[in-house]
């Protein structure tokens, strides 16, 4: 496909239906409300069903229904609405319905959010942080086979700036490997015939058929998480091998402390990154790596300290790690702060150097 | 004809004639209490699946409540989805399958107390699905405590003097509601209590059934159901306590048929 002028949020839709996406119900909210407006426009060309839900809460089941029809379905929102949703994410993942949903955060306070969730049960999210628009349409597209792979929730944690800025994007097909069919999907054709379906977060089956019951269904689930954190975590990191100061930021701030580390670089100073793309599972064992030998480990990121504690559980020695982010919005609170800023990270980061140096 | 002598034991064990299990149960085996009126009603809704010839066409999104446990055992694709949300998992499913019949089994507290937007908004939306409510005016699952249908008057957990419109609110007739909308087809209220209420009942969801087939619009069937234990009386006496009850809210018969209409 040629390279086409997009908004962020259309460039995610194209790419999500590309990956199969034939179902979406969501409600509108600032920086998410493009999404679900491109989804309405786009979704009915493509066989698919757009809804205007009256709640996140209602749009989130929608998709809970549609995925387990056996179709790929999505919700989304800012971390606002995904607050409403809490509840739905827990049940795909403890009822193995796999769902993908979109958070278009307004900023990046919704790290403990996504990587800890606020659902009941032993259960974790697979959470895709891009940290621009040409990853975001290759994440639009795994996070569908990631949810199907392992029949689990996905989290997209996009942001105001990945939405709503224009970039020239290609939309590159993936190419992923083959899933199984999907033979727990639920299509009405297996009444009577003594084995029918059943999706249930309680595992217990049917009389004919009975499942594992509640514990060892949600232990089953537990270990399902454990083998997926040790296979599926990605990162990204440059300059490490001889870096004295590591600098850790995720999404968009990842980019920007990208650039900030290149510059400072060529500049002699010995200053590495490390972007988390998966937030969980955590790239740990990879920090771990990357950190060793560096003298201090600093974390970007525009909250009051959030991934940060996934950083301290990683370091071998947790006192070289150091907050240089905080929490930063424009004046409307909708949209990220004067802190995602080149200049600014750069000044903090010498400071953080400078002061320890002194 | 030969005579049955009944002055001496029968000499050969009786034979049922017939079994009463629809086809569409696993097992007769339930594990409600006695007098309640759900298991009855679910036997008529399988039953008018298989006589309509949806038994390999629908699939059954259930809430949560004592008829939940009816997962296990309803031999049809079905998935028990969160408090409330019936409504709105069916939604996605039928827009997805909009040839398959697609049926909600919720209680009064899932559809009128936890799941209020959900029915209204598939209502207002026009949804092709059937939604059986299953009301008994009381959250039984939990013990008996109040729901948005307790009438006043009714005793519970929670409101150990009677429901007080004052204190309490009003309840949720929620059939009349959703019949008010454009985009229900069909809006009946049966009950189980005796033989003819049963049979009653069975025309009612067999017209909802019906509506969704022909595609046209929300069908919602609620049928009062007995819950003796969630309100306090002896099994025997649940039916006759239903009516004097809930039966004077919730009068029973055929709210709305589009269908009969045009």
């Amino acid at each position: 496909m040629p390279m086409r002028l997009m908004d962020g949020s259309e460039a995610i839709v194209e790419a999500a239906i590309m990956a199969g996406l034939r179902f979406y119900a969501g409600y509108p909210m600032s920086p998410a409300t493009e999404l679900l407006e491109y989804m309405a426009e786009k979704l009915p060309h493509h066989d698919g069903v757009c809804i205007n839900a009256a709640t996140e809460i209602e749009g989130v089941n929608m998709a809970l229904g549609a995925a387990a029809g056996g179709f790929r379905a999505a919700s989304g929102s800012c971390g606002q609405g995904l607050a409403l949703m809490q509840e739905a994410i827990a049940e795909a993942a403890l009822n193995e319905t796999p769902i993908v949903i979109f958070n278009m955060a307004r900023n990046q306070q919704d790290y403990f959010q996504a990587t800890r969730g606020g659902g009941w049960g032993d259960y974790r999210t697979i959470t895709l942080a891009p940290k621009d628009l040409h990853e975001a349409v290759e994440h639009a597209q795994l996070a569908f086979h990631l949810a199907d792979k392992y029949r689990v929730p996905v989290i997209f944690m996009g942001d105001n700036l990945l939405a709503r800025t224009q970039m020239g994007t290609e939309l590159p097909d993936l190419e992923l490997e083959p899933l199984p069919e999907k033979d727990w999907q639920l299509d009405g054709t297996s009444g009577g015939s003594g084995m029918s379906r059943q999706i249930w977060t309680f595992g217990c089956g049917k009389t004919n058929n009975p499942g594992p019951g509640p514990s060892l269904h949600w232990e089953r689930i537990a270990t399902k998480f454990d083998a997926i954190a040790e296979v599926e975590a990605r990162h990204e990191q440059g300059f490490v091998e001889d870096a004295e100061t590591l600098v850790v930021a995720f999404g968009s701030g990842g980019k920007f402390v990208e650039h900030v580390v290149r510059e400072m670089r060529a500049d002699g100073h010995k200053v590495g990154y490390f972007r988390p793309i998966t937030l969980w599972p955590f790239p740990g064992d990879a920090l771990e790596a990357a950190s060793h030998g560096c003298k201090r480990v600093l974390v970007f990121e525009l909250n009051a300290g959030q991934m940060i504690d996934d950083v301290k559980l990683n370091v071998l020695d947790r006192k070289l790690v150091k907050a240089i982010g905080g929490v930063s919005f424009d004046e409307s609170g909708l949209n990220l702060g004067p802190l995602m800023d080149a200049g600014v990270i750069r000044e903090r980061i010498e400071l953080a150097i400078n002061g320890a140096s002194k | 004809m030969s005579i049955v002598m009944t002055t001496r034991p029968p000499e050969a064990p009786s034979n049922k004639v017939a079994s009463f299990k629809p086809t569409l149960l696993q097992t007769e085996e339930h594990h409600l209490c006695p007098g309640c009126g759900e298991p009855v009603a679910i036997r008529l809704v399988l039953e008018v699946i298989e006589e309509l010839g949806l038994a390999q066409k629908n699939v059954s999104i259930i809430g949560h409540g004592c008829y939940g446990s009816f997962i296990m055992t309803m031999d049809v694709d079905s998935t028990l989805c969160l408090h409330g949300r019936a409504p709105a998992v069916a939604t996605g499913l039928k827009r997805m399958r909009p040839d398959v019949a697609v049926w909600t089994l919720q209680g009064d507290g899932d559809m009128t107390s936890e799941g209020l937007a959900e029915i209204l908004h598939a209502t207002a939306r026009g949804e092709n699905i059937t939604c059986i409510l299953l009301n008994n005016g009381v959250f039984g699952d939990t013990g008996g405590q109040m729901t948005a249908s307790s009438v006043i008057g009714q005793r519970t957990k929670n409101t150990l003097e009677g429901r007080d419109a004052t204190y309490h609110g009003h309840p949720i007739v929620i059939g009349d509601m959703v019949a008010a909308m454009p985009g229900s087809a069909y809006v009946a209220r049966g009950s189980v209590h005796n033989a003819a209420s049963i049979a009653a009942t069975r025309r009612l969801i067999r017209k909802g059934f019906q509506r969704q087939v022909e595609k046209k619009g929300l069908s919602l069937v609620e049928i009062l159901t007995m819950c003796p234990t969630g309100w306090f009386v002896p099994a025997s006496g649940g039916a006759d306590y239903m009516m004097e009850s809930l039966g004077k809210t919730y009068p029973l018969g055929e709210i709305k048929d589009i269908s009969a209409s045009e």
